[in-house]
């Protein structure tokens, strides 16, 4: 026997073996899936965060949400709005049921919107976009905003719909509080208008769900009727019960298995860039930095310095060797999936080790610094690996760098703002929650303002007052073609002031049992209503 | 008797305070909840106001002191990370460690002490000589590596047993058994081998060393001379002679299955406490944290006191002294 004919029966066992294995698992169309952590709560309201929020997507709606490429789509309204810059007018979808069985009107979004300025809500922000939701009719209803606000649909795509009479009848009308007290109902049980109803769930073991009969939409692409999830803590016992048949879809898959897994014949693993860009900002306001051997000086507020990182770091290089190709590098702070992303300043900067060492000379520090990176070890995509990488780029200019990479909650204890924002130099990646350039230039780049929260994960404390300049008119330009000349402008800014050092967008990896069919949404969502069994 | 087991509740409640106490002055060290509590838009203003609210800026021997005030009244105050009473969390996962160490145990005796009696007594046979082989392997590999290993020939390679999980479960008020189901049986399986491999064989070594040790003892020589029948001398009078050793260590070994039960818990995804423990470590959640770190103390108290009764049952020179 020769090595293909070998490599092709044995193909062709593995498959026997796994269409009688799962032979009853496919008549069923029952989807059994597995992600590294579980989903904190139910409850849509308790905590702001993708994972939970998209696990609830298969239960609870908003009024408008996006599509398998993160472009708005009706929902629960179907059509929306501006007559004025304050004002919001959306209008819902009529005959849309919960899952008790009660109809889907304004009422309910009223409720739901007082529902997420209530004490233990995470939602708050969301909440606050609104200064007052009015009823126009039962299936109408006007926003208004305190301020105009070119982009509430987008917004409040995380914002989901809930029943004012289930919350009344069941006491739950505020949102679960992490103090206690009696109003947790909604953490354990849902009644959304989505296409899964939840069937079961022991947090932390096992959620299951089934098709919504009444769902409005009878057009969806999904064939799968129960969804069964666990969380799988460990990466390789994740991975054995994708190869081994149990699970029809993984997630996330380590990149590093990627060659192994490739050559398993019953599984697929799917990749492409996430929305998150991954980035590494310095310490711009500090006098004196605070984990460096430079004294009475900050080497990060000379612009030439940071012009000299930026030309020596490759991102290229750790796209090839750290990420398998699969990430995409990049010379700004938001992914090409963000509303307002730009080729022009997105692309990454082109790498000049001479000009760089020249620069660094030119600013005094002709034999380079120390100073400490802090890096999580299991919050990003390699993220351990990458900051080793830059480092010993760093070091061809001088700049030796101490990395300190530790757990997410030590490393995020230690640099955020509410922790006292001890870093000179940091890893960090993200996401804008509206998937639009401006949540981005408000977290990451506005001068910090305790006031109006703006700047909150500008961690290095970078300043600009121009682009600050830009960012108020961005926050309140109606007109969308303005809106995005004026995000270029701010980015183009940025990026010609050295702001940060950008790294790449960092890949989604997905492990799926052949045959399934999935939309790899850029959020990281795993969008139920595209799923497709074989 | 009974003023022997008032003291070591007595000092048993010491023991917890203490535990809680040093828990309590290292969570500092842990990281900060705060983050992991909320979504990334939520304002400096609202986290500093939560952690206000959740007494996290409070000294820690105040927080301390208000944990161990609630946990008097039966409140260990709610999971930051899943938002349920902790002990609510904690009544639905104990049952799945504590059936996990009970599987273990009778492996690793059933399996440990009959080895050991059988390497003892045909110390030249090939038998022997590869239960000491298996006997290394368990004792230098470690969990994790065995865990993983299982997981790829029969789980994997051979499909004969799930890969993570506990299977379907029957209720009984609040506990959930695996024992009723055939999945349930299926699951527990590896995990519970992967967790008494290294128990099973230090009391196969223990026994074995006891054993040899008593056999060169007067008495069994005397025996001997009696005429006895060679299986009364083993059983009767060498292996009763070999157990005080054998209990100690396996009830402080039970202690260990139940609380460093950690690391099998996670590799197989087995939703007991340990892996519970590991979960609230990644989010920060102190609630849980503390209350288990606590019932772990507890349980060591008792097997320890467990297994002084024991001795009286075995050693009837305690019992003649003590009277």
């Amino acid at each position: 026997m020769n090595l293909p004919t070998m490599v092709k029966r044995t193909a062709l066992v593995g498959a026997l073996a796994l269409s009688m294995g799962l032979g009853q698992a496919a008549l069923a169309k029952t989807l059994h899936w597995a992600y590294q952590g579980d989903v904190n709560s139910l409850d849509p309201m308790s905590l702001n965060e993708t994972f939970t929020l998209g696990f609830q997507n298969s239960f609870y709606e908003p009024l408008v949400t996006y599509d398998k490429d993160l472009k708005l789509t009706p929902a629960l309204a179907v059509k929306w709005e501006n007559p004025e810059p304050t004002k919001w007018i959306f209008h819902l979808r009529k005959g849309v049921k919960f899952h008790d069985g009660e109809p889907f009107t304004a009422d309910d979004v009223i409720f739901s919107w007082k529902r997420s300025l209530t004490p233990g809500s995470d939602m708050k922000g969301y909440g606050a976009m609104a200064s007052d939701v009015k009823k126009i009719d039962d299936y109408t209803v006007e926003v208004t905003t305190p301020k105009p606000n070119p982009i509430l649909p987008r917004d409040w795509v995380f914002l989901y719909m809930m029943s004012k009479s289930w919350a009344e009848k069941n006491h739950t009308t505020e949102a679960s509080n992490v103090k206690g007290g009696n109003n947790n109902y909604a953490n354990l049980h849902e009644d959304g208008t989505g296409p899964f109803v939840v069937t079961s769930r022991q947090p932390d073991v096992k959620t299951t769900l089934k098709r919504f009969p009444d769902y409005w939409n009878k057009n969806m692409k999904t064939n799968v009727t129960d969804i069964v999830f666990q969380p799988i803590t460990q990466e390789s016992t994740r991975v054995a019960a994708l190869i081994s048949g149990e699970m029809d879809l993984v997630r996330p898959v380590p990149v590093q298995d990627w060659p192994r897994l490739e050559k398993v014949p019953n599984i697929q693993i799917l990749r492409k860039p996430e929305a998150r860009a991954v980035f590494i900002g310095f310490d711009q306001y500090r006098k004196e930095l605070l984990y460096s051997n430079v004294k009475g000086k900050n080497p990060f507020q000379d612009k030439r310095v940071r012009e000299a990182i930026d030309l020596t770091v490759d991102t290229n290089v750790i796209n090839k060797k750290i990420m398998r190709g699969a990430a995409r590098p990049l010379g700004t702070l938001i992914a090409d999936s963000v509303n307002g992303f730009d080729d022009s300043f997105g692309k990454p900067y082109k790498t000049n080790v001479k000009l760089a060492k020249k620069l660094m000379v030119e600013a005094g520090y002709p034999k380079g610094f120390e100073v400490t990176l802090d890096c999580p070890n299991d919050r990003y995509v390699n993220d351990e690996k990458i900051c080793q990488a830059v480092a010993s780029m760093l070091a061809r200019i001088g700049i030796k760098i101490d990395l300190l990479a530790q757990t997410k909650s030590k490393y995020f204890g230690k640099v955020l703002l509410q922790a006292g924002n001890k870093t000179s130099m940091y890893l960090l990646g993200w996401t804008p929650s509206s998937i639009d350039a401006e949540n981005s230039l408000q977290n990451l780049v506005a001068c910090r303002n305790a006031k109006t929260a703006a700047g909150q994960f500008n961690l290095g404390g970078y300043c600009n007052p121009k682009i600050d300049d830009l960012i108020a008119k961005i926050g309140v330009e109606t007109d969308q073609a303005k809106r995005n000349n004026m995000i270029k402008q701010a980015f183009t800014m940025l990026r010609d002031d050295y702001g940060y050092l950008p790294l790449h967008q960092q890949p989604l990896s997905w492990g799926v049992r052949k045959g399934v069919k999935v939309e790899q949404r850029a959020d990281n969502v795993l969008d139920m209503r595209y799923v497709v069994m074989p | 008797m009974l003023n022997f087991i008032a003291r070591r509740i007595f000092q048993s409640i010491f023991v917890m305070l203490a535990v809680g106490f040093i828990a309590f002055a290292m969570f500092r060290y842990v990281g900060d909840p705060i983050n992991n509590l909320v979504g990334q838009d939520t304002t400096l203003a609202q986290r500093a106001k939560l952690k206000q609210e959740l007494g996290l800026n409070d000294p820690f021997f105040v927080q301390y002191a208000r944990f161990i005030g609630n946990a008097v009244h039966g409140d260990f105050g709610v999971s930051y990370r899943q938002r349920v009473p902790v002990r609510q969390l904690i009544e639905s996962r104990m049952p799945a460690t504590l059936e996990l160490s009970f599987a273990s145990a009778i492996i690793a005796l059933f399996l440990g002490i009959p080895m050991g009696i059988y390497t003892a007594l045909k110390r030249r046979g090939v038998l022997s000589h590869s239960f000491m082989t298996i006997s290394l392997i368990g004792i230098s590999l470690p969990t994790f590596l065995t865990g993983i290993l299982m997981i790829l020939v029969f789980g994997v390679l051979l499909r004969w047993l799930p890969t993570f999980g506990r299977g379907e479960v029957v209720h009984f008020g609040w506990w959930s058994s695996g024992f009723f189901t055939e999945s349930g049986w299926k699951s527990i399986l590896m995990p519970a081998f992967t967790l008494a491999l290294f128990q099973m064989t230090l009391i196969m070594r223990l026994v074995r060393a006891e054993m040899l040790e008593v056999m060169q003892t007067d008495f069994i020589k005397f025996a001997r001379a009696r005429g006895l029948p060679e299986r009364i001398i083993n059983f009767r009078h060498a292996l009763k002679n070999t157990l005080v050793p054998v209990i100690t260590i396996t009830g402080l070994q039970l202690g260990s299955i139940i609380a460093f039960s950690i690391i099998t818990e996670t590799v197989f995804q087995w939703p007991g406490m340990g892996l519970l423990f590991i979960q609230s470590i990644g989010a920060v959640d102190i609630p849980v944290m503390a209350a288990y770190l606590l019932m772990i103390g507890f349980f060591f108290v008792v097997i320890n006191l467990v297994v002084d009764l024991l001795y009286f049952a075995v050693d009837p020179r305690l019992r003649v002294q003590k009277s």
